[in-house]
């Protein structure tokens, strides 16, 4: 009881010295921390989200997701492959150097060079050029319909201070080029870096002319990376943070059950599913032929997940189950391919009899441990679900440095996949990435090698339509034939939740960024 | 006395080159940097790009030998993560764990050898064996499990001490210290007690051992028959003898101290060396890993040479021989 009490002194504390003074201070934690401050030297979801404070690119996601002008206030194609942007007058960056042109020209030379870590984030723009102070072209390698997708995630740096501290390239681990840009960051965004100490704790101070109206009324930002959910959770109880972003599941219910803190939950744009092996035999059993290439027992595998107990055991009734391979905000999504097989032992047993495997098989199922929430124990519930029927999965568990790389040599029967479709936020990346074969630049992580001719056929044709209501309809399609097929057999949509204390209010996105630029605090 | 020192030397620096070998093969095994590095959708073409552009497609002894030169030239690289010289985030994260060992010692000397003097002198009384507990307690409960309870009584539940972080610090040169900030000060007490509690115990058990030992030998014996006084025989004699080995080590323990921290340092968000290997460790930054290796290989040789060293200065038999 004392315990208590003393607790909440300390929060309302806290809470009447933010209510005196001017200043609107918002002290954080996430697990992770911002790797560097080169925008273009990592290609790392959380530091892309954390660098958005400081730096603005051309278009940017609205509240509501939407791409909506930021550096650029409108655009055209002037022709199938090229795109003119007219850019945003009176706009300064963080040293006081007015936004031109040339700052954009610069930023998208910086990134389209071979050393720049960021490079395939803008894999289909060849060039930007300058047409007058305040007009840019930017030429593609062809049709392109996601190109704004793409510049969403590209920060426009101030070509002057590049110049003037030898930042022009971007820094490469590869010919040991270091640069001042990966420990300096100046932007023409709504916050400034103050401080940035790797593992200790990065601070940014509020930018005063700002070009847009700030719907926040935060001045200064404290983030600290904390990297043990226990000690997280720790410190925002003991009133040393407003905001833990993710708050571990398992501590979910403490959290809402102290008073003066809560928890804000929303379903995560990632999607955890299976990947299977394609290929002529499986690791399991060598020397025969791989039951797997039978639709009736890659159905016979679905129908044996009880999706529901997962949902409730494992997830802690946190997480969606889902049929299909992308989440509802995502381009491509069409809700009545979102049903997945029912769970039905009786119905997997008997396909699996008509395909021949009365007894079952053997195969490997492979997850990592410490990649998404709770992939272990998800992956133990469904080999427990498989003997049921038969499918008799010889589970292995590792940490995703050894896990990603061996799925990427495809050394895995039945392996976990979580995809978000980050950074474009669009179908498409599931059918360029998972669905096709691996050849020109698709199928980067299509790791069980499925393949089909129609879907091959309808990714080609959609990576240069540009029509987005054609565009869409054909993502549409081919996620429904690669339902129909199971290309992949779905799991859930993993959760997204946070903790912060009461008086904090701030918007979740289901692409998991953190958009302080939108926050409040009392 | 010169050829001893140079044959230790020697020794040293093949014990370096075996660590670094050792610790290059083991990298194999820890996974593959270019899963980590590049993005969600790189396509199959970029990640043997990356591959070949790391030098990660050379076999193992090529990549070795590189490792190995660019060591010697005083390179130890750029770290995969940060995209920062190795060297300059080292230097950044050294004032950290040593300023928190430096605690941690002080703090198991501090209370190690009063406890372990009055477990010596009463050791049947209740105080000694209240103690005696406790260290089997201390000195069996993992680090994490003690840094969490602590953190749950003196951060969440009294809110007296920060639960994470090193709080203000200040920077003199390139040391950052937080000696010198109240806040500073009082961050470095639940890290120091945790990364202490295990030295704490052996310390107190070794001055015990020692003290029962020297209390029962001959010249204490004689001592108590001139008459001398109590006090004195306890702590100028016995206790300044019962300390020659508790000073070798403690000396010794400094090095498995630092490494040592990597779990404290991660429960607490200590941005020490341990939570950037930890760090390096997740992300397979090999640089970082490599140099972290062997900086805490180079410092267990450097300790355990000075020690052998200063073992033959100061013991004449050991002195004759070499002269």
């Amino acid at each position: 009881m004392r315990a208590r009490f003393a607790v909440s002194l300390t929060v309302a504390a806290g809470a009447l010295m933010g209510m005196s003074a001017e200043a609107k201070t918002l002290r954080w934690a996430s697990p992770t921390d911002i790797t560097t401050l080169d925008p273009y030297a990592h290609t790392e979801s959380f530091t892309t989200s954390m660098l958005h404070h400081v730096f603005d690119p051309l278009v940017r996601r609205s509240r509501t997701l939407e791409l909506e002008p930021a550096l650029a206030v409108s655009w055209k194609n002037v022709k199938p492959d090229t795109w003119r942007f007219e850019l945003r007058r009176n706009v300064k960056f963080h040293n006081g150097n007015p936004f031109t042109a040339d700052d954009v020209v610069a930023s998208i030379t910086r990134i389209l060079d071979p050393g720049a870590r960021a490079r395939g984030n803008l894999a289909t723009v060849v060039k930007a050029e300058k047409v007058d102070d305040f007009t840019v072209d930017i030429v593609t390698n062809g049709p392109y319909p996601l190109l704004l997708n793409d510049l969403a995630g590209i920060y426009i740096l101030d070509k002057e201070w590049m110049e003037a501290n030898g930042a022009l390239k971007p820094g490469n681990i590869a010919t040991g080029v270091t640069t001042a840009a990966s420990t300096t960051a100046i932007g023409t965004g709504p916050f400034k870096v103050e401080s940035y100490k790797p593992d200790a704790g990065t601070t940014f101070v509020v930018n005063p002319d700002w070009w847009d109206k700030p719907q926040h009324n935060l001045t200064r930002i404290e983030f600290k990376p904390v990297k043990s959910d226990a000690t997280r959770v720790a410190a925002l109880l003991s009133g040393e943070l407003d905001l833990i972003a993710p708050a571990p599941l398992q501590d979910l219910q403490r959290i809402s059950s102290s008073q003066g803190f809560k928890v804000i939950e929303e379903p995560s744009l990632r999607l955890i599913m299976l990947s299977l092996n394609f290929r002529p035999e499986l690791k399991a059993m060598p020397g025969q032929k791989n039951p797997l290439l039978d639709l009736k027992v890659r159905q016979a595998m679905w129908h044996a997940i009880d999706l529901e107990t997962i949902k409730k055991r494992v997830m802690r009734d946190k997480s969606r189950n889902t049929g299909t391979l992308v989440a509802p905000p995502v381009p491509g999504y069409a809700k009545e391919n979102d049903a997945p097989l029912a769970y039905d032992q009786a119905k997997a047993k008997q396909l699996l009899t008509e395909a021949g495997y009365p007894n079952g098989f053997k195969t490997k199922l492979n997850c990592p441990n410490d990649r998404y929430i709770n992939d272990e124990q998800t992956c133990v519930a469904i080999a427990s679900m498989w003997a049921k029927v038969g499918i008799q999965a010889e589970l292995q568990t590792e940490s995703r440095a050894t896990y990603f790389p061996r799925q990427d040599r495809g050394e895995f029967d039945v392996s976990m996949v979580g995809w978000a479709t980050l950074p474009p936020m669009d179908g498409f990346s599931v059918l360029s990435s998972l669905l096709t074969e691996q050849k020109d630049g698709y199928g980067g992580s299509n790791a069980g090698t499925y393949s089909n001719p129609k879907v091959e056929e309808l990714t080609r044709k959609a990576a240069v339509e540009l029509d987005e209501t054609k565009r869409r309809a054909m993502l549409v399609e081919t996620l429904k034939v690669a339902r129909d097929n199971v290309a992949y057999i779905p799991l859930h949509q993993q959760p997204l939740a946070w903790a912060v204390r009461d008086g904090v209010d701030v918007p979740q996105f289901p692409d998991e960024y953190v958009r302080l630029w939108f926050a409040n605090i009392k | 006395m010169l050829k001893v020192l140079l044959s230790r030397l020697g020794q040293a620096a093949l014990v370096m080159l075996v660590v670094s070998a050792v610790s290059f093969v083991m990298f194999r095994y820890v996974g593959d940097p270019v899963a980590t590095m590049s993005r969600e959708n790189a396509s199959v073409e970029e990640k043997a790009e990356l591959r070949r552009s790391l030098g990660l497609d050379q076999p193992l002894v090529v990549q070795y030998g590189r490792f190995l030169g660019r060591t010697l030239r005083g390179d130890l690289g750029i770290s995969y993560r940060n995209q920062r010289p190795v060297t300059e985030l080292i230097a950044e994260r050294l004032p950290a764990t040593l300023e928190l060992v430096i605690v941690a010692t002080i703090l198991s000397l501090a209370l190690g050898i009063p406890l372990g003097v009055l477990c010596a002198l009463k050791p049947n009384g209740i105080a000694a064996r209240l103690v005696q507990a406790l260290s089997l307690i201390g000195i069996s409960t993992p680090t994490f499990v003690t840094g969490i309870v602590l953190i749950l009584v003196f951060a969440v539940s009294l809110g007296w001490l920060p639960s994470f972080g090193r709080g203000q610090v200040v920077d003199l040169g390139w040391w950052s210290t937080g000696f010198l900030t109240i806040s500073g000060l009082k961050s470095l007490l639940l890290p120091g007690i945790t990364l202490a509690l295990y030295q704490l115990t052996l310390i107190m058990r070794l001055v015990r051992a020692e003290m029962i030992d020297v209390l029962s030998s001959d010249y204490i014996r004689f001592a108590k028959a001139r008459g001398l006084p109590t006090r004195y025989i306890h702590f100028r004699l016995a206790l300044r003898n019962a300390l020659m080995p508790v000073i070798t080590v403690t000396g010794l323990q400094i090095g498995s101290l630092i490494a040592f921290a990597i779990v404290t340092e991660t429960v607490f968000q200590w941005p020490g060396m341990g939570l950037l290997f930890i760090q390096a460790v997740s992300f397979v930054d090999i640089p970082v890993m490599a140099a972290y290796l062997l900086f805490v290989g180079l410092l267990f040789v450097l300790i355990n040479t000075v020690v052998d060293i200063l073992y033959a200065v100061v013991d004449p038999r050991l002195r004759a021989r070499s002269a």
